[in-house]
């Protein structure tokens, strides 16, 4: 495991005009963990994904990915580190394919034909190789993308609700598979989610986020404990609703 | 921006495949390329043999507004190689997958000129056969002056393309209709069939603006008095440079807003 944390965020902030999306945001990932950010629409999750990509440049703060400040050096960041959202389609027209071939290029991934097979065959995709990404269905277009998401082994996974639209199987799969992924590299992942047994099942550390500040930080369980609560959905629903007592 | 070293042109190249990908995977894509050109120069071909019987001036070169109409496609075609290609990254949403890649703004851009340059040779290299073939125009005797005439109108064509993809990540899909107007709203001062010299004075300083007005002066010299005209191709050159220059800043300069912004993840249909 890397001694240098897989993300390094200090006071980090976002606002467009007079709205504060996140605000003041400091955590740290270390490589080989998995972090969530919980919270409610509107919360700042993908605002703040967005950000440790650097497709949204913050208004305030400074984020350090894989030891790169990634506002100075993002190009020395991005071959390193991939993404998933159901809220960003591939190409339509290209086949899984087409689009798996040319994400390799554009991540210098050497013996790409050999690594889209070896992703086919994980993520159960060698039927659909062939076939248009617009002509999937939404569970197989998350596998597709999923597949983009790890075509370059990247060391740090930023994951927007990676099974929003599986059934409860392919769900499951795909976690174990993700688990499997992070163990075997030792990669860090940072998981946006609404589902929280995937979160209590995969994640080392969750923040809460509320209007875009950290609500409460904590492994699921510490936070289950420090609630009073059975599980994590209560606690989320609490913090959503304005209820939380400490 | 940073030189183009290895990686660079792997990327450019990995963008080459998916145009081309998109190219491939549809046939009426490919029609549509040559369709529009070759319409054109039916229509300009059939007016040209009328008026060639009853004009002396376009009897001294019948061919010159074939030339003309085949040259602005060249420049019509280059520009929404960059702009309509660049569009379909929104029409899928799938900016936010590019450029959370290695992807630079300006390899996208290089990648842009290359299958616009390719997409223009297929509609413009079909429609001057159909010229040849039907009115027995043969263009490429032209020669070199073609190849320069070409070259300077498709990069014109870039650099409002360049602009016009700029807007749109300004704007959002709802400008997309700029990359059909931009172009014909220059069309009248760009001399394509006229000399400049027709036009008002205060239009003739625009006109003189345009490196297309000085390319289509060197065709018409070429065509009427068979004479190259260095000087003008050497003018629309050097203002080339400067628009091409002043499209990628503008391109760059609203990718960065777009950061600023968020409109990265959020453009699309």
């Amino acid at each position: 495991m890397s001694e240098v944390p897989a993300i390094s965020v200090t006071d980090l902030g976002k606002r467009y005009g007079t709205v504060t999306a996140v605000a003041s945001l400091s955590f740290d990932l270390e490589s080989g963990r998995v972090l969530g950010l919980l919270g409610g629409n509107g919360a700042g999750k993908t605002t703040t994904l967005a950000m440790l990509m650097g497709l949204l440049l913050p208004t305030t703060g400074s984020i350090r990915v894989l030891g790169e400040d990634l506002l100075r050096h993002r190009y020395r960041v991005l071959p390193r580190i991939n993404f998933s959202s159901p809220y960003v389609d591939l190409p339509h027209r290209l086949t899984v394919h087409q689009n798996l071939r040319v994400y390799a290029g554009l991540y210098g991934v050497r013996k790409a034909a050999s690594r889209i097979r070896e992703l086919a065959h994980d993520l159960d995709l060698e039927g659909l190789l062939d076939r248009p990404y617009g002509r999937l269905s939404a569970g197989q277009k998350t596998r597709a993308s999923f597949a983009k998401a790890l075509i370059n082994r990247p060391q740090l996974l930023l994951l927007d609700e990676p099974t929003a639209s599986l059934d409860p199987d392919t769900a499951d799969r795909l976690r174990t598979y993700l688990r499997d992924y992070q163990q075997a590299s030792g990669a860090g992942v940072v998981l946006a989610s609404h589902n929280m047994l995937e979160v209590e099942r995969l994640c080392d550390e969750v923040i809460m986020l509320r209007h875009g500040r950290i609500f409460d930080r904590g492994a699921p369980v510490d936070l289950v404990g420090k609630y009073g609560r059975d599980t994590l959905e209560e606690v989320f629903l609490d913090m959503a609703r304005g209820r939380s007592q400490l | 921006m940073t030189g183009i070293h290895g990686g660079s042109l792997r990327r450019m190249g990995a963008m080459i495949e998916r145009y081309v990908y998109l190219l491939k995977g549809s046939w009426p894509r490919i029609i549509e390329l040559a369709y529009w050109p070759t319409m054109q120069i039916i229509l300009w071909g059939f007016l040209s043999e009328y008026l060639v019987r009853h004009s002396s001036y376009l009897a001294q070169a019948s061919g010159v507004l074939l030339a003309a109409a085949l040259l602005w496609d060249v420049m019509f075609r280059g520009q929404l190689g960059v702009s309509v290609v660049f569009f379909e990254e929104l029409y899928s949403r799938n900016l936010g997958h590019l450029f959370a890649s290695p992807l630079r703004a300006h390899e996208l851009a290089g990648a842009l000129f290359i299958i616009s340059l390719l997409r223009t040779l297929i509609g413009s290299g079909m429609a001057a056969l159909f010229a040849y073939w039907f009115y027995h125009f043969p263009i490429w005797q032209m020669g070199f002056v073609l190849v320069a005439l070409f070259m300077n109108l498709i990069v014109m064509g870039w650099a409002i393309g360049l602009v016009v993809a700029g807007l749109v990540l300004r704007y959002g899909l709802g400008a997309e209709n700029l990359a059909w107007a931009a172009i014909f709203a220059i069309a009248p001062l760009s001399g394509i069939y006229y000399p400049i010299s027709v036009l008002p004075h205060p239009l003739q300083v625009v006109a003189q603006a345009l490196p297309a007005s000085y390319a289509f002066e060197a065709m018409r010299g070429l065509l009427f008095h068979h004479v190259v005209m260095v000087r003008p191709l050497w003018e629309a050159a050097a203002l080339n440079a400067l628009y091409l220059a002043l499209g990628i800043a503008v391109f760059l300069r609203t990718f960065r807003d777009a950061r600023v912004h968020g409109r990265l993840l959020n453009l699309g249909e």
